[in-house]
């Protein structure tokens, strides 16, 4: 038995909303992949139940007419791996999310789950970075956008309210469209394993593939919470793709932007050293899937 | 609280009054009696727990109950034939001496179910992939690998219960 206070199935938006004003210990779970973890190991013993994930508006992925992409914060990570808008537009986030934990858990886990989480290691959080997706959280007083890039701040927390609750992403045309991208995640083992950290590039090619239009670039456990690197990204705008010096001074710029401690997986050093080492070997992948 | 839910377990309807604190887990083994679903880490990590919840494999160790109002699971006790044998899935594991201590194998054979019922074909390294949240103590993998194999080739989806 789960130490759960309260527990609440909310259908609607408003009966979430409600439930959460109305009880102070009340946080939202959805997929429960790490609430029910907290739970077991006391931090959130306790707590009452909030449960989103059978409203309707935080389900499925949608491209709207003018190419925004749409994704709904219930969406199990394997739903986003195979759902065909995901496929088609944004592949990477798709395999990007297929390097959680174990098939059991990414049929359980949400993507709303796990930026909510608020964890550095979230392995999508580095790829909706590089997509500039605004979060879409719903409160009391209404809806707001929060760019992710804005969301986080600090290891576990966000600008979330704990009565807000996140209805999904939202991706602009421009921000994925002639882009490709890849992650690369960097474990001990190859599955059922956290992040010791996650490297995600974007690059838009020019029209002859030569050179760099723009890049993106962030990571996952380089810092308390994901971060991108625009002092990075600037150095190769508009240089060719075979510039390896350029490359090199991509990933030794991206050092100056990141703050990775050292834990149990892994030492201080030993992130610094991957930080630098994946920005080439994910730049090459990006470039790579750019070129097909 | 007690919720009153309405689940298909192994093929039969069943309306259970459940504590909404509780993991579908529990409520397998200790009001259904269905002990085939095991309580290994109850922390989503070693699939000892797995089941299949509307033909996903997922840890039921981390499910809430109610979350399956509604919805149909499917256990090892659903795959006896009418019989009483086993099923072929279960057969195979036992010819491929994929069993040791058989404490991982009912999990295994519920995502073996669930692989089936994807009606692809995978290679090795694919499989290796599918069953990576399953932990096995004993068996070193490799003849539950020989048996996944030859699950994926000589078993029908038309074999599996629904
Ligand atoms: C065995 C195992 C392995 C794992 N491996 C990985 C891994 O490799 N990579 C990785 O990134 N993660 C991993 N995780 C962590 C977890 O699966 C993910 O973070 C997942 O995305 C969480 O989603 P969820 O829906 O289960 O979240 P929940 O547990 O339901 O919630 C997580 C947090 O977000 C909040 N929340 C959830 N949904 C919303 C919403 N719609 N609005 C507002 N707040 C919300 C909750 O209040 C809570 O604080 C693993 C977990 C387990 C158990
Ligand atoms: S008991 Fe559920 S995953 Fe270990
Ligand atoms: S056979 Fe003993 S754990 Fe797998």
């Amino acid at each position: 038995m789960f130490d759960i206070k309260n527990y609440t199935e909310a259908y609607t938006l408003p009966e979430a909303l409600e439930a959460l004003r109305a009880d102070e210990d009340a946080i939202v779970v959805c997929g429960g992949t790490d609430v029910l973890i907290r739970m077991r190991e006391g931090k959130d013993a306790g707590k009452s139940l909030v449960s989103v994930r059978n409203i309707p508006e935080l389900q499925g992925v949608r491209r709207l007419k003018n190419g925004d992409i749409e994704i709904g914060a219930a969406q199990t990570f394997r739903r986003l791996t195979a759902d065909p808008v995901i496929r088609k537009y944004i592949p990477m986030l798709g395999e990007a999310v297929d390097t959680v934990g174990g098939p059991q858990t990414r049929a359980a886990g949400t993507i709303g789950g796990n930026i909510c989480n608020g964890a550095t290691s979230a392995d999508s959080a580095a790829t909706l970075l590089t997509l500039n997706a605004q979060v879409i959280l719903a409160g009391e007083g209404g809806t707001r956008a929060v760019p992710i890039g804005e969301f986080y701040t600090g290891p576990g927390s966000t600008v979330r309210e704990r009565t807000e609750v996140c209805t999904g992403f939202r991706i602009k045309r421009s921000d994925y469209d002639g882009f490709a991208g890849h992650y690369t995640k960097y474990g001990k083992r190859s599955a059922m394993e956290i992040a010791t950290l996650g490297c995600a590039v974007r690059v838009k090619l020019s029209a002859d593939k030569a050179s760099f239009k723009e890049v993106r670039l962030a990571y996952a456990v380089a810092a308390p919470t994901p971060v991108r690197c625009p002092k990075a990204e600037a150095v190769l705008k508009n240089r060719r793709i075979d510039d390896d010096a350029a490359a090199q001074q991509f990933a030794l710029t991206a050092l100056t932007e990141v703050n990775p401690r050292s834990s149990w997986r892994a030492s201080r050093e030993f992130r610094m050293q991957l930080i630098r080492e994946l920005a080439l070997r994910t730049l090459k992948e990006a470039v790579e899937k750019a070129r097909v | 609280m007690l919720k009153v839910i309405r689940m298909k377990v192994n093929g039969s309807l069943k309306e259970l009054a459940v504590d909404e604190r509780e993991s579908l887990l529990n409520t397998l083994r200790t009001r259904l009696g269905l002990t085939s679903v095991k309580m290994g880490c109850e922390v989503g990590e070693c699939g000892a727990c797995t089941v299949l919840v509307d033909g996903e494999a997922v840890d039921s160790c981390i499910y809430l109950t109610v979350w399956a109002d509604g919805k149909s699971v499917l256990t090892v006790e659903g795959l006896k034939k009418n019989t009483g044998e086993l099923s072929r899935i279960q057969q195979i594991f036992v010819d491929e001496a994929a069993v040791q201590c058989g404490f991982c194998t009912p999990g295994l054979i519920m995502s073996a179910v669930e692989i089936v019922g994807e009606k692809k074909s995978y290679t090795r390294d694919e499989l290796r992939r599918k069953i990576s949240g399953h932990l096995c103590r004993c068996t070193g993998y490799e003849n539950i690998l020989n048996a996944m194999e030859r699950v994926v080739k000589e078993v029908s989806d038309k074999e599996i219960p629904v």
